[in-house]
């Protein structure tokens, strides 16, 4: 690529970020709200204090987690929707442990390294279900993954609501809290887990290498991007594919596992917190490459933050920021349209 | 073909999003007609409050306080009652409420009710109400993080030294009205109302507070049905269904409004209300619109029978504005001092508003003649009939209360089981 299509490439990404932009202020005067102020909002309510912008890398951890696995199985061509059901399958899985061990008298750092590493085993699994089905089935993985997903939420209102409630209470405000020691260890004064942060980068960073730089990842990429050439080739697919689900599944798991054990310290129906479905969008946005991911999910995670301050200064909604997220997308999507009808056309 | 799929999910994607937002903030804007007197000062200039919130105004400096309310503001049920409480303090203190509605963990994924008490004090407030059992725990978690901030957890036991949870907390006051009476009443109302003799309940989740106050709901039922219409105890069938949640959550809960249809469509003509919202009520008018006579007992609002007059007996609701006035007075002038209350109603005048915790508006479907009787139910409750008087037995059948053994607050509050002669679980299966 030529330094010149490079600065190409970046104009057509600023002009859908500005699109994008556009776009929600006019939703915004719609609905009779000042846009500017807003955009400041989120801003402060994000990057405000030291705290806030904490608060932000809290919710960064699960998705980075589930943008990372997510790039593994995009890598492999596959859209696995299913991802929403890893996390909460893998918060499941750590619960499960958590309670089983958590008056066994084995210290709490081995009895929380069990969890993540059971919650990392639950996603697997969910994700292998889905691969499964994919392979042996025969029903694509978006299906499979979506079916799948309302199987993992009736799972978890079952568990809260049968084996697992607090006594004498049946509420969907989840299972009791775990026990102070059982808690991942936090930043001072903060709601940052220093683990949480280490492990969600390191899985970042492993996805990147073993998607930049591994003969295994250059075998994904060659299942995604033309199955039947990499079958002739001589790669297994099908047993790749099942491996990047595997991949995925246990970091979705690990994602699953950081909000047990360091966000709400107990299992709650909505335990997944819709990251499986922003860590798509991140996926989509970031065009596959895992450089960008770290980046992009903090600015969806800082979106997520900032947009608290929306109802509570300009009594506006925060799924503002929802809007904002999907509007970036679409128009990323659109711009990249755009711009290879035009390359293909000169 | 990955394209095109791609493109699709990310339209749909964006499309749900859009109509999402864009339903929602219509909702939002507080309906001038609501609160002139309180927010007509604020328009004029909004950014104020964003830019230097920390930072002294240039006149007296107004006193800030945070509510968390665990439905929309405007539920017409449990948390416009908190909400409209706060409008009142606004009025009577001219301090400043800030708010954040909807705070479950379906509507703020990814958030917890501390940290976003957190986002208030960041705009200034320097006491927080949590307004729901379903944040207790963040509540005892953010007082004890922040103690320079006052905390009212409302509906919760953790400051009462007598209650089974008790810690102590010194910024923390707990706050509940003895709605027991208020059910009680909505209890006497159904049983004077129902031609069926099949009054449903809809009960919210379980734990104690719904059980102590959907067997309320019975001994009043039973007391108006026994005394004042002269039948059978057995005759009576109190049916409790519990939803799951303080509140219909789509996916999550079971839905109420199917709940109501289900208690209509097996002959329970009145549905007794223990949710936050009006689904019983709403349901009730249109089966009445359908020909069925049918009524409802709505709860937690003043003015949640506008929904379905017609069917509307009555309904028993929270009036927070008297105890949240002093409390947070008393933290504006540094007088704050953690305690446990529990509020009864003024007897002297239930629906006096400066002073009731609880009251009770008669509603239009009441007949002439059991709006006497209910006069003369709560004249007696105001004279002293105690309706947790033994004999009471558990749902099991074991002894809770003897012969005369009037219930502790204690007994009440921690109620194990629903009681003898109601039908629904008593606890979790």
């Amino acid at each position: 690529m030529t330094k010149n299509s490079r600065w190409v490439n970046v104009g057509f990404q600023i002009a859908a970020l500005v699109l994008a932009l556009l776009f929600t202020s006019l939703i915004l005067l719609a609905a009779g709200a000042p846009p500017l102020e807003a955009y400041k909002n989120i801003v402060t309510g994000a990057f405000g204090s030291f705290k806030k912008f904490s608060d932000v890398l809290v919710s960064w951890v699960p998705l980075l987690l589930v943008s990372a696995g997510l790039l593994v199985t995009f890598a492999t061509g596959l859209w696995n929707i299913g991802v929403e059901g890893q996390i909460t399958l893998g918060a499941i899985a750590t619960t499960w442990a958590l309670r089983e061990l958590q008056d066994t008298g084995l210290s709490p750092s081995l009895i929380l390294f069990l969890a993540i590493l059971a919650g990392m085993a639950g996603g697997a699994v969910w994700a292998l279900l889905a691969g499964a089905l994919k392979t042996f089935g025969g029903v694509n993985e978006i299906f499979g993954g979506l079916g799948l997903n309302f199987v993992a939420t009736a799972l978890t209102i079952y568990l809260i609501f049968g084996p697992w409630k607090r006594p004498g209470v049946a509420s969907m405000s989840g299972t009791e809290p775990f026990d102070e020691a059982l808690h991942l260890s936090l930043f001072p004064e903060l709601r940052l887990s220093p683990w949480a942060l280490v492990i969600a980068i390191l899985a970042i960073v492993f996805v990147y290498f073993l998607l930049q730089g591994t003969y295994f990842g250059l075998r994904l990429k060659a299942v995604g991007k033309n199955f039947r050439a990499a079958y002739l080739l001589g790669v297994p697919t099908w047993q790749y594919m099942m491996l990047s689900f595997l991949i995925c599944g246990a970091l979705a798991g690990i994602a699953g596992a950081m909000q047990v054990t360091a966000v709400y310290y107990r299992l709650i129906p909505s335990i997944s917190s819709g990251y499986g479905y922003l860590g798509l969008m991140v996926a989509m946005l970031v065009n596959y490459q895992a450089i960008w991911a770290a980046p992009v999910a903090l600015f969806f995670a800082a979106l997520n933050i900032g947009s608290i301050q929306l109802p509570i200064v300009l009594k506006l909604d925060s799924s503002l920021s929802g809007v904002l997220q999907g509007m970036l997308v679409l128009f990323v999507l659109i711009v990249e349209g755009v711009r290879q009808r035009i390359a293909r056309r000169s | 073909m990955r394209k095109s799929l791609l493109t699709v999910f990310a339209a749909l994607t964006v499309l749900s999003l859009i109509l999402s937002a864009c339903g929602t903030p219509a909702t939002e804007v507080p309906e001038p007609t609501e609160a002139p007197a309180t927010e007509a000062p604020e328009p004029t200039e909004p950014p104020a409050a964003t830019e230097a919130p920390a930072t002294e105004p240039p006149a007296e400096e107004q006193f800030v306080f945070g509510m968390l309310l665990v439905g929309p503001y405007n539920d017409h049920g449990w948390s416009q009652a908190h909400y409209e409480a706060g409008l009142y303090v606004e009025e009577k203190l001219g301090a400043k409420m800030i708010y954040l509605d909807k705070v479950n963990p379906a509507d703020r994924p990814g958030t917890t009710p501390d940290q976003l008490a957190e986002e208030l004090v960041s705009q200034g407030a320097k006491l927080v109400i949590f307004n729901s059992d379903d944040m207790k725990d963040a509540s005892t978690t953010f007082a004890k993080a922040h103690p320079e901030i006052n905390v009212i957890m409302a509906s919760g036991d953790q400051v009462w030294p007598d209650g089974k949870a008790y810690e102590a907390i010194p910024n923390m006051v707990n706050i509940m009205g003895r709605m027991e009476y208020g059910k009680m009443m909505a209890g006497c109302a159904a049983a004077l109302s129902t031609k069926t003799g099949q009054i449903g309940y809809l009960g919210p989740l379980i734990n104690d507070e719904t059980r102590r106050l959907a067997a309320s709901a019975y001994l009043g039922a039973k007391y108006c049905w026994t005394e004042y219409a002269g039948k059978d105890a057995a005759d009576l069938k109190f049916k409790v269904t519990w939803i799951g949640f303080w509140f219909n959550i789509p996916g999550f809960t079971s839905d109420p409004t199917q709940v109501a249809n289900d208690f209509i469509n097996t002959g329970y003509d009145v549905i007794i209300s223990g949710i936050d919202t009006t689904e019983g009520l709403t349901e009730a008018k249109k089966a009445s619109e359908a020909g069925k006579e049918v009524f409802a007992v709505p709860y937690d609002f003043i003015g949640s029978c506008e929904e379905g007059a017609s069917v509307c007996l009555g309904v028993p609701y929270f009036n927070w504005g008297p105890a949240y006035l002093e409390t947070i007075t008393a933290a504006k002038e540094g007088t704050f001092e953690s305690n446990f209350q529990w509020n009864g109603p003024d007897w002297s005048d239930i629906n006096n508003l400066e002073t009731t915790a609880v009251g009770f508006v008669k509603g239009d479907a009441l007949s002439p003649e059991a709006s006497a009787q209910m006069d003369e139910f709560i004249a007696a409750l105001a004279g002293g009939l105690n309706l947790w008087t033994g004999p009471i037995n558990l749902q099991d059948g074991t002894a809770y209360l003897a012969d005369g053994e009037v219930g502790t607050d204690q007994q009440i509050w921690y109620l194990p089981q629903l009681l003898e002669g109601m039908e629904g679980q008593s606890v979790p299966q």
